[in-house]
């Protein structure tokens, strides 16, 4: 059995790079799949400490996890769609007004 | 014991690599296609930690809805190739400094404490079998399980109030 750390250090690398991607990219799109990439790393390191503890809470944690993932990209894509329609871009940079 | 390392760095490599080539590939279709690989590689790591039920569900709200979700709504918008330079330089540096800085706290923190955290030990044998996850989420859970519903029909309804066309 691989130890614990690693999963846990995978489970690190990919939520910082996921950070990473939400500072970089000016791409909103692209903006919320680094978020949807830290999630996961989350859920990562969930199951894992369930299969270390012996806990199944931490396996039913990650279904509310991927239920309030499924929700917010669903509308997150309506609001992304609806700004695009009125600023024709979806560039976070040219988000700088609360009345489009 | 030697594939189980070779299996676990194989996909680690994986992992890190698609998610490296989402962070930086300037059509973001191919960046969907790459955060596609990365939930696969994550699904097999979750069949390696005995939550075959959640890797299932992984592969199939994950990879599948919510990756189909996104690639149709990038194309819907044509926005493959928008966003590609910041308006402020410093922005980039600044923000992959940080996020080094974040990186590089976090493994301290995890190789600093490695000898806390416990070993896993074999698991029993109904451990994260689907009839012991349902078990869960229908008695021990249920509240939160029937409150999900209502996050999921909000967002339904707060999609299509969304994407109505102005009346």
């Amino acid at each position: 059995m691989i130890p614990t750390a690693y999963y846990i250090g995978l489970s690190a690398i990919l939520f910082a790079i996921g950070a990473m991607g939400v500072l970089i990219r000016r791409n909103s799109i692209v903006i919320f799949m680094s978020v949807e990439l830290m999630l996961n790393a989350a859920n990562l390191a969930f199951v894992t400490f369930a299969r270390v503890y012996q806990a199944m809470s931490g396996q039913i944690f990650v279904f509310f996890v991927m239920t309030v993932a499924a929700a917010e990209v669903a509308v997150g894509l309506a609001l992304i769609v609806a700004i695009f329609r009125t600023k024709q871009s979806i560039d976070v940079d040219q988000m700088n007004s609360l009345k489009g | 014991m030697e594939s189980n390392w070779l299996l676990f760095f194989g996909l680690a490599l994986v992992a890190v690599v698609s998610a490296l080539g989402m962070l930086f590939s300037r059509n973001a279709v191919y960046a969907a296609l790459f955060l596609i690989l990365n939930f696969s590689a994550v699904a097999i790591f979750y069949l390696l930690l005995s939550a075959p039920f959640i890797a299932l569900a992984q592969v199939t709200v994950y990879a599948g809805a919510i990756m189909v979700l996104f690639l149709f709504v990038i194309m819907l918008l044509g926005a493959e190739q928008t966003g590609r330079t910041p308006s402020v330089w410093w922005v980039q540096p600044l923000a992959l400094s940080m996020g080094g800085i974040l990186l590089v706290e976090t493994v301290y923190i995890i190789i600093t404490q490695r000898g806390n955290l416990p070993a896993p030990a074999a698991p029993a044998p109904v451990f994260g079998e689907p009839i012991t996850v349902g078990e869960m989420l229908f008695t021990q859970y249920l509240l939160p399980f029937e409150v999900t519903s209502i996050l999921l029909l909000v967002a339904m309804i707060g999609a299509i109030v969304l994407s109505r066309p102005k009346a």
